[in-house]
């Protein structure tokens, strides 16, 4: 007992002299690896077993955040309101942005609810796990709970704007139709495509610190170019004689996709040719980017699980 | 855990044993809880080789490169790297092997790595070299990090019970438990900002100890709340210890490692400077 000398000898030379390396010690014993990757599938089961973490701690957030203002959890609904109301005085009536779309008010507020779904959960998933290290120093949970409890809180926010756009769809004279239906189809599609994207950047932001500032330009660019305020096919074709594929290839980027859906199912003016149905290629691209992002997002995320903490 | 308590407080001669069932977890009885290092008396519960811990540290920058904008790009043109970013080497090639039924507390200087130590032997934190071993899952005590100072203490024991793995059932279990444990009564409905100091610790100790570990790792979970409080989670640490295979304790009061721990690892800038028995390697981080 008590060698301290030989004791600061060992941890000098990193092994046991004369003894069976540790390695091979653990072996026998069955000791694993503190920090180890468990399996995707079971990555996956465990994540699914911290399914009531991950929505308490996204419902946490929701109730934390407002309960320091007095309205509290009333901005909710105020905020979406609010932003509708400047993006209509702003686009619509200031710099009359209408350019012959019927119903712009409808046009504009489809786009900017639906851009503004995706746009939060990049932004908040890029700041899950870079703002939560304390958290992930301390605690043992699949780490993808917190970009998912990100995506779920805006997820619970977007259910309070999709009631305020309903109502100013009806109010600007639009009526529902069975095509409403679709709405919770085309939302599922975006969520999907949003957690993976959440947990894309999530990974990307643990270890790019950057990236939170650089987001805000990038999103920025996404939303000119997702034709949130204007029609993507009169203003590239139409407007700026642009070739037809530019367009063609503007709408295949998942939030113009997502917002051109929303935006057939809702307003019975725009492209009136189609009816309420979608362009094939708008289904396809959602379709797509939902599969996509979400595959991608848990593998990519999952194969860096073990590293989040270093910071 | 048990017996190793009763030894120690019979050897020094204060305290009555703890009452509770005998377990031998040593195939072979040891004298007043001594045991030389390397000799394998008990199954090995965890193994740490050679580890070393490399953090980043952002915002950390020098007095010669202030907050400007000049320096900065003349920095990425030099290709000087990011200035604000350090790398901090908190653990420098630890070694040992803790057996079931240790209770190894680790005494230190501030910054000594103590608490890097632990977190990577709980596999919070990934190791740059070297490896830890362990049977089961580790885990320190604590959520502390988890809850949010603007809920209320109710909302905060579901979050923390949930955030430590806990099932539904097992939250409505404890739930009352956990409330009276930290004898916070009717606080419980208001939200944590408004509790005091002492509180607000008791809460965070009631959850963070409703839950049972194999391995469990305690930084510092002695030192809060009133006197009442702290015999009440000694006592606490006390159960836990029993159920729970191998005990790491860092603590900055000696007389509590001294109290609880058969073996005490003495951390000097990152390596082991002094293994062994408690009050010799107090007697010696004392002098130094």
């Amino acid at each position: 007992m008590s060698q301290p000398e030989s004791a600061v000898a060992d941890a000098q030379a990193g092994g046991r002299s004369g003894q069976e390396p540790l390695a091979k010690l653990a072996k026998r014993y069955g000791l694993r690896r503190a920090i180890a990757r468990p399996r995707f599938p079971v990555y996956l089961r465990q994540l699914w077993e911290r399914r009531h973490f991950i929505l308490t701690y996204a419902t946490s957030r929701t109730v934390s955040k407002y309960s320091r203002s007095a309205l509290g959890q009333l901005w909710q609904v105020l905020t979406p309101l609010l932003n509708a109301g400047i993006y209509w005085v702003m686009f619509g009536i200031i710099l009359g942005g209408k350019n012959g779309i019927q119903n712009y008010p409808a046009f504009l507020l489809t786009g900017m609810f639906v851009f503004t779904y995706t746009q939060r959960t990049v932004t908040a998933g890029a700041k899950s796990i870079s703002g939560n290290l304390s958290m992930i120093r301390a605690l043992h949970f699949p780490r993808a709970s917190l970009p998912l409890a990100y995506t779920i809180q805006e997820l619970q926010q977007l259910g309070i704007s999709m009631a305020v756009l309903l109502a100013i769809t009806v109010a600007t004279g639009e009526w529902p139709t069975w095509f409403w239906l679709m709405i919770p189809v085309v939302l599922v599609l975006q969520t999907m495509f949003n957690i993976g994207a959440g947990l894309i950047v999530a990974r990307l932001g643990a270890s790019m610190r950057d990236l939170n500032q650089l987001l805000p330009f990038i999103t920025r660019f996404w939303l000119y170019a997702s034709g949130v305020f204007f029609s993507i096919q009169d203003k590239v074709v139409g407007a700026a004689k642009l070739p037809q594929w530019v367009a063609d290839v503007m709408y295949l980027n998942p939030a113009a996709s997502f917002i051109e859906w929303m935006r057939e199912i809702l307003i019975t003016s725009h492209n009136p040719e189609f009816g309420h149905h979608p362009p094939t290629m708008v289904v396809v691209s959602c379709v797509f980017w939902a599969v996509f992002a979400l595959g991608f997002g848990f593998w990519y995320f999952w194969r860096s699980e073990e590293r989040y903490g270093r910071g | 855990m048990a017996e190793l308590t009763k030894e120690l407080s019979q050897v020094k001669g204060e305290k009555p044993a703890v009452p509770g069932k005998d377990v031998r977890v040593h195939p072979k009885p040891e004298p007043q809880g001594k045991r030389p290092l390397d000799v394998p008396t008990g199954t090995p519960t965890v193994i740490v080789d050679d580890l070393h811990i490399v953090y980043r540290v952002y915002g950390a920058a020098s007095e010669a490169e202030k907050g400007n904008a000049v320096n900065a790009l003349t920095r990425i043109l030099k290709r000087q790297g990011r200035p604000q970013m350090k790398e901090v080497h908190a653990v420098k090639g630890v070694t040992f092997v803790a057996y079931h039924g240790d209770a190894i507390g680790i005494v230190g200087r501030n910054g000594s790595g103590k608490s890097t130590l632990l977190r990577a032997i709980a596999g919070l934190l990934p190791p740059h070299k070297g490896a830890v071993y362990t049977d089961g899952q580790p885990s320190l005590l604590g959520v502390n990090a988890a809850l949010m100072r603007e809920l209320t203490g109710e909302r905060n024991i579901v979050l923390g019970c949930y955030a430590m793995g806990m099932t539904p059932a097992e939250v409505r279990e404890k739930y009352q438990e956990i409330v009276d444990f930290s004898g916070i009564d009717e606080f419980v409905q208001l939200p944590m900002s408004t509790y005091s100091s002492g509180m607000g610790a008791r809460l965070r100790f009631a959850i963070s100890s409703a839950k049972t570990h194999d391995v469990l790792l305690i930084d510092e979970a002695l030192a809060t709340g009133d006197r009442e409080f702290r015999k009440k989670s000694e006592e606490r640490i006390r159960q836990i210890r029993e159920s729970a295979g191998t005990v790491f304790l860092v603590a900055h009061d000696l007389r509590v490692i001294e109290e609880t721990c058969n073996r005490v690892i003495w951390l000097h800038k990152g390596k082991i400077k002094m293994d062994g028995d408690p009050k010799e390697v107090i007697a010696a981080y004392n002098k130094g």
